[in-house]
């Protein structure tokens, strides 16, 4: 018996976008996510980055194009504990190919002042932050965030979301947020929303909220 | 099956591959314990047995001629149980098929009756007929050698007079278990054989009617063997008395004894190193286990099991884990035990060697490595026990790192990211390291251990036959020669050069101290024959004086420079004081040194010779070995490249065996080390690892960081393992040492170079092994759980 956690889901990012994937668990977001993030491909349609096709890429592609093009985020920020903030960034630029300063990445997400500690030493939120500096260290095309505030409080989980917005408004890099959190769906251009492994409805904001107008 | 069952032999299955690599280890030590020590007590029993059985003497003495009515006079000495006097002699051998001449020891045998002393156990044939003088019994060593048998010829120059001789029998004694020419220390069975004959034939030949020149004795259990030796010795010196000696200086009994401690010596340090790396294993996968199951316990907890009955979870497993190993290890110690007693057989003749293990040796073993098992869980199987319920619930905290010392030197600027990592991860549990290290190691120094000793004998005999003993041929007198016989011996067929050589039966003495030995005399600068140091550079002989080997020195508590009394054994036997000139530090035995002119003047005499070294033209080697076959006055002809190339097959045999077991060994201790350290940094960082697959590290870069750590591991451990290595070898070196010989200190570059290139190799294989799971890490699982 086949499953289909994902059918008949078809749409398109463009440059610049910041979107928030909204779903409840077990919808089918996070394969969604794995497909865009290029850790798996369909078994069946097709996924197209710019110029490239991704339906059939091999393991060796798909690890390409993950370290150009995409920038992750994860739900519990996953920071190399042996690595200090700066060298948890630094570790990601040293593989990329037009990066940015692993200081200035952490400046951008105001981590400027804490980036020789170890992620043990830092807070969730900070530790979040980090994880955010290191996505976009190396300027990817598309940033993927699998509930980033997850795992937070309320505060700190809107200073992240600050963080992001700032990434995605000064970078200009695609932003797609995934979560079941409906409240930070306003801060988006457009809004995914994810039912049952196929699309509910997409919805365009007219403006996008500041995450500090945001609440939940 | 209860539930925690059921989870215990899913816990085994889940862990399989590092069970196996704990349990191949577990084999290693028990195998060879299990060998080592049936061995051993195979040994000791068979030769316990065969001395009682066959009567084997307590004290031994050779004269040059006693009457047989001294026997009763012996008898009569306080202590002495048994007695038997016989005629022993050494003549030249003609034997088919040798090109070499051979020396065989004649002894004699009662007529009409078996000895008493000493007896005899028949293989095959049967003893020589009454009134037969040219049959003989031979010695199962000689005849294997020389592939002869029951009806065989052999010629052999006997009193003068060559005589065909006919093998009736082929027999074994329990005072040539091991048949070695006196003085040597390796058999050449090809070229030394016992052979006995009835004492009338040897009575006639050597015009002995109504006297011996050798005696045997025993004593009742529990007899001081010393005052009866020294009684012996007033009787026997006015008779050219060699001296009387105990079951210690007997050559055959001494080498098997000396053997006999060997094993045990190895028995117990070989095993304990396995069993040490065994349970350290065991505490690192049963430490990670328990942490990987935190919740679980506290579940279990939760539900009302007993912290005792977590407890005995874990203990089972690892328990269960060994036993695996235990009965594999068992399998192949008796199976290497019995192969090693059959390698004996070739070395010591014995009527049977039984090979017993017992089944008290199996269940020892089983409760060592259990306790060996159990004592490697404690740490890990206390701190599950101690696990409150509901602190198990909550996930492990996340790993601390902070800047310690390390951080604040800079030191680390010099690292790329992931050699930060590595170092970072590495100082955090700096005792586990150590540890791991240190096992490595083990493997490394196991290796090191293995070729050393083929190594040490090898260069023992190059020391011996090439740079000591370069004379192609040496040829013994029956007795000292004038000085003319030199100018014989330049004459014979294909001679280049020759030397004499005087050798004299001493008794040294230095204060309350006393040594049976032999004064080897010389030309100082001697061509053919020089006395070579451990270090293997000649040492000049003194022209006054005497030289002594380290070990005599030792023995008699004598240093240059003193004047010990030197008893003279033969001739006049003059007592003389010699000032000890010098002491080297040979290999070989406790020899005594002197120049010939000393002796010559100590002895009182005008250039008497005992024997020649000989340097040969090869082409004349078959004319001069055929002479030598039938020249009367030679009683034994040794020649080095024979020897040379027996010494060697001996000694490939020997040690080839116990070189490739541990080798073999070492390999597993060193993968099962590695791959338990590296399974376990995967298990413990498998989410770190995904995580960089997930940014977009390739499987190659993440494998570098991961096996990194495993590389520094085996690279900081090698130089440790060398260093362990040549430590246990300096310590078997002392241990295994014996006065008859020292095993020297030598490791050479190849066996430093080896073990290195073997514990790399099974380090690769199992980074190889880890490698593979880290392409089927769970790259979506990684974003959502959390560790």
């Amino acid at each position: 018996m086949e499953i289909h956690a994902l059918r008949g889901v078809d749409f398109d990012l463009y440059p610049g976008e910041f979107i928030v994937l909204l779903g409840p668990s077990g919808s089918g977001k996070s394969t969604l996510l794995n497909i865009l993030g290029g850790l798996d491909v369909p078994t069946r349609g097709e996924v197209i980055y710019r110029d490239h096709n991704l339906t059939a890429a091999q393991e060796r592609e798909l690890t390409r194009y993950r370290r150009e093009h995409v920038g992750f985020v994860f739900q519990f920020y996953n920071l190399i504990p042996s690595l200090t903030a700066l060298e948890n960034v630094a570790l990601v630029t040293e593989i990329a190919r037009n990066p940015m300063k692993p200081e200035e990445a952490l400046r951008l997400v105001g981590l400027g002042e804490r980036m020789h500690h170890f992620p043990a030493q830092l807070s969730g939120g900070e530790q979040q932050r980090v994880a955010i500096a290191r996505a976009i260290a190396k300027r990817p095309d598309v940033l993927l965030c699998d509930e980033p505030t997850g795992a937070l409080d309320y505060a700190t989980g809107k200073i992240v979301l600050e963080a992001l917005e700032r990434v995605n408004r000064e970078l200009k890099t695609i932003t797609v947020v995934i979560t079941h959190n409906a409240a930070i769906a306003a801060m988006a251009d457009r809004v995914i929303r994810i039912s049952s492994g196929s699309i509910a409805g997409i919805e365009r904001n007219e403006t996008r909220a500041a995450p500090s107008e945001l609440s939940w | 099956m209860t539930a925690l069952q059921k989870m215990l032999f899913r816990d085994l299955a889940h862990m399989k591959g590092q069970v196996i690599a704990v349990s191949m280890v577990v084999a290693c030590g028990v195998a060879s314990y299990v060998s080592m020590r049936s061995t051993y007590r195979s040994l000791l029993l068979t030769q316990s047995d065969y001395y009682e059985a066959y009567r084997f003497a307590d004290i031994f003495a050779h004269v040059k001629r006693a009457p047989d009515a001294l026997a009763a006079t012996i008898r009569q000495i306080p202590g002495v149980a048994g007695l038997e006097t016989r005629i022993t002699m050494e003549v030249t051998l003609d034997v088919p098929g040798l090109a070499e001449p051979a020396t065989g020891l004649l002894v004699s045998i009662p007529e009409h009756r078996r000895p008493i002393l000493n007896d005899l156990h028949i293989r095959r044939g049967e003893y020589p007929q009454p009134g037969r003088s040219d049959e003989v019994l031979a010695s199962e060593a000689f005849a294997a050698a020389n592939s002869l048998d029951v009806g065989s010829r052999i010629g052999a120059v006997i009193n003068g007079r060559w005589k065909q001789l006919r093998i009736s029998g082929i027999a074994l004694s329990p005072e040539y278990i091991y048949e070695v020419r006196g003085g040597s220390i390796l058999p050449d069975n090809k070229r030394f054989g016992v052979l006995w004959m009835p004492l009338p034939t040897l009575e006639a030949a050597f015009d002995m009617r109504g006297a011996f020149n050798d005696v045997a004795l025993t004593l009742p259990r529990g007899t001081n063997p010393a005052d009866v030796i020294s009684k012996l010795d007033q009787l026997l010196a006015p008779y050219g008395s060699l001296g009387a000696y105990g079951r210690d200086e007997q050559i055959s009994n001494r080498f098997i004894s000396d053997e006999i401690a060997q094993n045990r010596v190895s028995s117990n340090v070989i095993p304990a190193i396995f069993l040490g790396v065994a349970a350290f294993l065991l505490h690192i996968v049963l430490t990670r286990l328990i942490q990987i199951q935190r919740k679980e316990i506290a579940l279990l907890k939760a539900f009302g099991y007993s912290r005792v009955a977590i407890g005995a979870h874990y203990l089972k497993l690892s328990l269960l884990a060994v036993s695996g190993g235990i009965v594999l290890g068992v399998a192949g110690g008796l199976y290497f035990g019995s192969s090693l007693t059959q390698l004996y057989q070739q070395f010591y003749r014995f009527p049977v060697l039984r090979y017993e293990a017992g089944l008290g040796l199996v269940l020892t073993t089983v409760a060592i490595t259990f306790a060996a098992a159990a004592l490697g869980a404690l740490m890990a199987v206390r701190s599950a026990m101690a696990l409150p319920p509901a602190e198990a619930m909550r996930p492990e905290s996340p790993a601390l790192f902070n800047a310690g010392v390390l951080e604040h030197t800079g030191i680390m600027r010099l690292f790329s990211f992931s050699g930060r990592m590595i170092i970072r991860n590495l100082n955090r549990r700096r005792g586990k390291a150590a540890l791991s290290v240190l096992g490595i190691a083990t493997a490394a120094g196991l290796m090191v251990v293995g070729f050393y000793f083929y190594d040490a004998f090898e260069y023992g005999i190059r020391v011996e036959f090439e740079v000591a003993e370069r004379a192609d041929v040496t040829i013994y007198f029956h007795e000292a020669k004038s000085g003319g016989a030199r100018f014989e011996v330049a004459r014979l067929p294909g001679v280049l050069y020759a030397e004499p050589f005087r050798a004299v039966p001493v008794r040294l003495r230095f204060g309350r101290r006393s040594k049976r030995s032999a004064i080897l005399a010389m030309k100082p600068g001697s061509q053919l024959r020089r006395i070579i140091n451990e270090e293997m550079r000649p040492v000049r002989l003194p022209e006054e004086g005497i030289l002594l080997t380290e070990r005599l020195a030792r023995d008699l508590g004598v240093s240059a420079g003193e004047a010990l009394t030197v008893e003279v054994l033969e001739g006049k036997r003059p007592v003389r004081r010699i000032v000890v000139a010098g002491v080297t530090d040979e290999l070989l035995g406790t020899s005594a040194y002197m120049s010939l002119e000393a002796i010559h003047r100590m002895m009182q005499e005008e250039g008497s010779v005992s024997g020649a070294w000989l340097a040969v033209d090869s082409a004349a080697l078959p004319r001069l070995y055929s002479l030598l076959k039938r020249t009367p006055a030679v009683s034994a002809v040794a020649i080095r490249d024979a020897m040379l190339r027996t010494f060697r097959d001996i000694i490939a045999q020997s040690f080839t065996i116990t070189t490739n077991i541990l080798i073999v060994f070492a390999c597993i201790i060193s993968f099962g080390m590695v791959y338990n350290g590296a399974r376990i940094a995967l298990s413990e960082r498998g989410n770190e690892m995904a995580s960089l697959r997930v940014l977009g590290f390739t499987q190659g870069e993440v494998a570098r960081i991961l096996l990194g750590e495993q590389a520094l591991l085996t690279a900081a451990a090698i130089p440790l393992g060398w260093l362990l290595g040549y430590g246990i070898c300096a310590f078997l070196s002392l241990r295994l040492s014996t006065e008859l010989y020292r095993i020297p200190l030598v490791v050479t570059r190849q066996v430093y170079l080896l073990s290195a290139l073997v514990v790399i190799g099974s380090a690769v294989l199992s980074g190889v092994l880890v490698a593979r799971r880290l392409r089927r890490l769970d790259l979506m699982a990684v974003l959502k759980t959390r560790e």
